[in-house]
């Protein structure tokens, strides 16, 4: 059952070094909070499972806390690079990123496989392309119906998840609306689960029957974070601060400049820093 | 007005798409001329975002392909197994728009890595959505400005699939869409040969000479017997695709 707790309380509960760990969100409600507890807790040794890294992994990658990344595109999206995760593939910068690359429909068949309790995806795909020549985990099988060979991909099962979500409840159960990625999967397939949200509510009231609801008894730790996926968005909350997406490029281009970002914004401050970033959803343009 | 060579890009893969296509959109290029299509001439076409958004009208371009403008003008949005699973693996879709780092001469892209993949010179983004979109869509359409550094004779890494090494070698790995059959370049228009798939310029846009495009390319380009001209972009075009990046430049600061 959910336990309401302080973000740091949540890392220490569901972040070990050496753990894996998915922090999910499509674009959306990425956990960037979350990612910064992690650094200042000093995580290390991690396996960062990410679609898109984003910047959130490109900071934890640029502060040495991941072993290994498992991902699907690798990008500032709509600006270019992610600096941090370039320099340690590039240049093995804070130390060598071991890295396990797939495509997206393979990531997000591979969640589900993990929610589902099987043990691999099976899916149509990686046809004529270098990417299982560099990859052993991609694998096929023959359907045993059709005799058509199928790509597989090993079911992704993280010793955490951890996601950004609207709401919750008092009994501790998690709703997430608008675009929902990969956030149920992810924490279904997890063992242990982290869930930061922008609002604490008594009651969810009226909504869609159709909303995405996590079930307290489906989530380890709720902690009340408002604005906590700044610079990435909630939805009838506050935007997507695209303005900051495209200044993450000159600040993490060098590595003394994302330091003192870092240092600035991370290690000297606290989750209570991204309360700024939270608006009403009246006031959300 | 006349447009720039980015602009008549944009305005010359505009123009291929139709109010009955269904089109899985990239971020950038593909983004800007879906929209111009969707702005102009095309207004009942469906755009597909890989965040999961389906028939989404932005009224400005997004930054990334999750933008909260296109959940909120969208007509439903689903979550991200669900879009490649039953939306793009389903084969839903009509055109996939691709854009990519490098290209050869038989449409194959490479948005992973130059040098070699263990100790790459530049590591690139990666695949995404694109290795599924290139095999599952109808057709492929690719936009890339040329360039003798992107359009390469070899490619260090195949992430997506053209028509591999020629006629016959999507039908050989089981296939039956058609990849790639249009390439929009900011100098011509390409399409695969017929007879081998190699591709060939069949459009040269206004002012431009084969020897430019010739400069813009790593390989002895393939010219069509009867080279057309790609019409000049219109005043209307061009004033909406204008008007749409200052909209998206005042949104987020930055032209998408």
């Amino acid at each position: 059952m959910a336990e309401f707790v302080s973000l740091a309380q949540g890392i220490e509960a569901v972040l070990s070094d050496g753990c894996s760990v998915a922090m999910e969100g499509f674009t959306h409600l990425i956990p960037h909070a979350a990612g910064h507890e992690a650094i200042r807790q000093a995580r290390k040794r991690l396996t960062l499972i990410r679609m898109t890294p984003d910047l959130v992994y490109d900071q934890m990658i640029g502060m040495g806390c991941a072993e290994r990344l498992v991902f699907s595109w690798g990008g500032n999206p709509g600006v270019g690079s992610l600096h941090r995760f370039r320099d340690a593939v590039e240049n093995g910068w804070p130390h060598k990123l071991e890295i396990e690359e797939h495509s997206h429909a393979a990531m997000a068949n591979a969640y589900e496989a993990g929610a589902a309790n099987l043990p691999f995806a099976v899916f149509r795909g990686y046809k004529g392309v270098d990417l299982p020549k560099v990859n052993p985990k991609i694998k096929s099988v023959t359907c045993p119906y059709t005799g058509e060979v199928l790509a597989t991909v090993p079911a992704i099962r993280p010793d955490a998840a951890i996601i950004h979500a609207l709401k919750a409840d008092r009994e501790g159960n998690v709703l997430l609306e608008g675009i929902v990625g990969v956030q149920k999967e992810a924490v279904l397939a997890a063992k242990r689960s982290l869930v930061t949200v922008e609002e604490i509510v008594e009651d969810f009231g009226p909504r869609n029957a159709n909303a995405v609801i996590l079930p307290a008894w489906t989530v380890t730790a709720i902690a009340h974070v408002p604005g906590g996926a700044y610079p990435s968005y909630a939805q009838g909350y506050y935007k997507r601060a695209n303005d900051f997406y495209i200044a993450w490029d000159k600040i993490a281009r060098e590595r003394e400049t994302f330091l003192a970002w870092i240092k600035a914004n991370v290690l000297e401050k606290g989750p209570d820093a991204f309360a700024q970033h939270a608006r009403p959803s009246r006031q959300a343009a | 007005m006349t447009a720039t060579p980015t602009e008549m890009m944009t305005i010359a893969a505009a123009r291929l798409l139709t109010n009955e296509d269904v089109c899985f959109v990239g971020i950038g290029a593909p983004s800007a001329a879906c929209n111009l299509a969707r702005l102009t001439h095309a207004p009942k076409i469906t755009l597909i975002y890989e965040s999961g958004t389906l028939s989404t009208r932005p009224t400005v371009l997004p930054l990334s392909i999750g933008d909260g403008e296109l959940c909120d003008t969208a007509l439903t949005t689903v979550s991200v197994p669900e879009m490649f699973r039953y939306w793009l693996q389903g084969g839903r879709i009509t055109i996939g728009f691709l854009g990519g780092a490098q290209i050869d001469r038989f449409a194959n892209l490479n948005t992973t890595v130059v040098g070699p993949y263990d100790a790459p010179k530049v590591r690139l983004p990666g695949g995404g959505g694109a290795p599924e979109i290139a095999i599952h869509c109808g057709q492929i359409f690719i936009t890339m400005a040329m360039g003798s550094r992107a359009f390469v004779e070899t490619l260090p890494f195949i992430t997506s699939f053209g028509h591999g090494t020629g006629k016959g070698d999507r039908a050989k790995l089981g296939l039956k869409t058609r990849g790639p059959t249009k390439i929009i370049t900011d100098l011509c228009v390409m399409e695969p040969d017929p007879e081998t798939s190699e591709l060939t310029v069949v459009s040269l846009h206004p002012g431009v000479t084969r020897e430019q495009v010739q400069a813009g390319c790593g390989w002895p380009l393939r010219f069509a017997a009867e080279l057309a001209e790609t019409p000049a972009a219109s005043a209307q075009e061009l004033a909406v695709l204008r008007d749409l990046h200052i909209r998206t430049k005042q949104a987020h600061g930055v032209a998408a």
